[in-house]
């Protein structure tokens, strides 16, 4: 469960997040939309608690990301865009790290470990060093990464960023397994085709402001438009007009 | 230690150790180069002082014919005469074009004047500027002023005075260096060498704790654990510091195996360079560790690449060098201010343990004191800088 209320973030001279209000409940899958630069990343990087807001609220699982950052981190998975896997370690000793850091350990940790390795059909790469791994495998072992101490909350930025087709449909698969767990799902995108397909909610953001949200019904309904593509298009020109 | 602390320290080391870039570069430098040049340099150094002195000197003299008891002197004194045909004036161009090295014009003057008990006049013709030759031009001269002192004893005793008379001063040169203390200037290079090897051995792992995981995308992922900033700078610069104390063990070790195959007892010198020696010289060296580790690190988060890390820290690693070269030109005396300053104390306490002198136990206790404080003080700053948001670049 996220929810981020009158969200405000400035880089020098840049107003990057200029009153971001959405909610991204249990169960569902919230797309999170807009144009490179639109603020999105900056969104979920203050859910990370890497950046703090200057202003605004910002909730996730009851814990609040400016006083409690290391209960945010402890609930949370993140997948940032950039994978950065260790290259001169293997996929397993890089879950294995990241799992260890988040305190677990020993035979529950490997067991983990080995369960994600055999769903993401890794077993065949697992142990060979991650800098010969293809863009797919990468972003395997960073998603198992992220799932290793089963977090209750997911963010994913751009993950289906460079993916061939098969890559990026066994993520969908994936993110609506967790949907199925209950999880709270969030995930960033400039690619409406991808948010549509995938989406419960939406959260269409321009220039640091929520333009539109709600179910894709309810966009359609609000913009007036005929197709989500549409819809986007129209969201976004508003949002760079105001 | 905390867990995440050790996780991190651990997932460092084994990552660094598989990659034989860093690997290479980081114990390169110690284990192989430095102890190389150095030895190369004792040796070079220890057959020239050795060929100074069994060679004979080579002496051109034009005008031998008219000086025969001269001639007869120098060669029983080990020279040995090319005899050639110069002007002064031919003389001073032939070893200014690098013809002749050392020539001796004694002049038509010479016989008649020594007859009359007048100054007979010779000209040595040198380049001081080829260091080269230095030593034969002093040989040479020496030789000359014995031959000229021992006529003027005989002249003097003809007369009937005693030669004491032109000798009212009588110098004795005592040398009071141990052989020890003769080999610092050369041994002075190796603490030179163990601040280095420490720096480059962590050079990569320091570089890699911001700039690199930056770089690899790594960075921002790992902040979104629940670990602490200060506990992840705290596993790094611990591999780090494990990097550089193996570096510079290494390094003492290749000085020791090195040390004993230069002929260093050939230059008078010898080596206080036993097991002893070398883990004090370690251990004086060893507070110097989190210094390094936390100043490069600090200079690498500023950076915005690997690349830029790099140049920048090849440029502060030369920060520590400076105060030894200072005190090696200026042949800095230990006292307790200077034991306050990091790099500058490590020296001159290795120098002393190489001499074989005592060393105050004020000395190490304000040289280690100044030297972590001023470690933790950088290290802290490190984490401080790892808390910016500037830091994901």
């Amino acid at each position: 469960m996220i929810k981020v209320e009158g969200l405000k973030k400035r880089f020098g001279a840049v107003q990057a997040l200029d009153g971001v209000t959405f909610e991204a409940r249990d169960g569902r899958i919230t797309g999170l939309l807009g144009h490179n630069g639109a603020g999105k990343s900056t969104t979920l990087r203050i859910l990370g608690t890497v950046l703090r807001a200057d202003a605004g609220m910002a909730i996730v699982d009851g814990h609040d990301c400016t006083t409690e950052p290391l209960e945010v981190r402890r609930t949370l998975g993140v997948l940032p865009h950039a994978g950065g896997l260790y290259g001169h370690l293997t996929g397993r000793e890089n879950i294995r790290y990241y799992g260890q850091l988040r305190g677990l350990k020993g035979a529950g940790l490997e067991r983990a470990i080995d369960e994600l390795i055999g769903r993401l059909g890794l077993a065949d790469v697992a142990d060979r060093p991650a800098k010969g791994y293809s863009h797919g495998e990468r972003l395997k072992v960073a998603l198992a990464r992220t799932l290793v101490h089963r977090p209750r909350t997911i963010m994913l930025d751009e993950p289906t960023n460079g993916l061939d087709v098969s890559a990026v449909r066994m993520l969908r698969e994936l993110i609506r397994e967790l949907r199925a767990s209950g999880r709270c799902v969030l995930f960033s995108s400039h690619v409406m085709q991808e948010v549509a397909a995938l989406c419960d909610d939406i959260v269409i953001i321009a220039r640091g402001k929520v333009v539109v949200r709600g179910t894709p019904e309810h966009i359609l309904k609000a913009t007036g438009a005929p197709d989500l593509e549409e819809a986007f298009v129209r969201a976004s020109e508003e949002g760079e007009a105001a | 230690m905390s867990r995440a602390v050790r996780v991190v320290f651990l997932k460092e080391l084994l990552e660094n150790i598989r990659d034989r870039r860093v690997i290479f570069s980081a114990f390169f430098f110690g284990v192989l180069l430095a102890p190389v040049v150095f030895g190369l340099t004792t040796t070079f150094a220890s057959r020239r002082a050795a060929q100074n002195q069994d060679e004979p000197l080579e002496l051109s003299v034009s005008g031998a014919a008219s000086a025969p008891n001269l001639i007869a002197f120098l060669e029983e004194n080990g020279a040995r005469i090319t005899r050639v045909d110069y002007t002064a004036d031919e003389a001073m161009s032939a070893v200014r074009s690098g013809e002749q090295e050392l020539v001796l014009v004694i002049g038509e003057e010479y016989g008649r004047r020594l007859a009359l008990g007048a100054s007979a006049p010779v000209d040595l013709v040198h380049d001081s500027a080829d260091t080269r030759t230095a030593g034969a031009t002093d040989r040479a001269r020496r030789l000359l002023e014995a031959y000229a002192h021992q006529l003027a004893a005989l002249r003097l005793m003809a007369r009937g005075v005693s030669p004491e008379v032109i000798a009212p001063v009588a110098v004795r040169m005592l040398d009071v260096a141990t052989p020890a203390a003769r080999s610092v200037l050369l041994l002075g290079m190796l603490t030179y060498f163990c601040l280095m090897s420490m720096l480059v051995g962590g050079f990569y792992l320091a570089i890699d704790t911001t700039a690199g995981e930056r770089e690899r995308g790594s960075l921002e992922p790992l902040l979104t654990l629940p670990v602490r900033r200060g506990e992840l700078i705290g596993g790094k610069v611990l591999a780090t510091s494990a990097f550089m104390t193996v570096s510079l063990l290494l390094t003492l070790s290749a000085f020791a195996v090195v040390l004993s195959l230069v002929p260093l007892e050939r230059l008078g010198m010898s080596a206080n360079f036993g097991v002893g020696v070398i883990l004090a010289i370690f251990a004086v060296m060893i507070p110097f560790v989190p210094l390094g580790a936390g100043l490069m690190t600090v200079v690498a988060s500023f950076t915005r690449s690997n690349r830029e890390a790099q140049s920048w820290l090849s440029v502060v690693m030369l920060l520590p060098m400076a105060p030894i070269l200072f005190a090696v030109m200026t042949g800095t005396k230990p006292t307790p201010t200077l034991m306050m300053i990091p790099s500058l104390s490590q020296h001159l306490l290795a120098t002393s343990l190489l001499r074989g002198d005592e060393i105050p136990a004020l000395h190490v206790a304000i040289s280690v004191a100044s030297t972590l404080a001023l470690g933790a003080l950088f290290v802290g700053l490190a984490v401080r800088l790892y808390r910016r948001e500037a830091i994901l670049g």
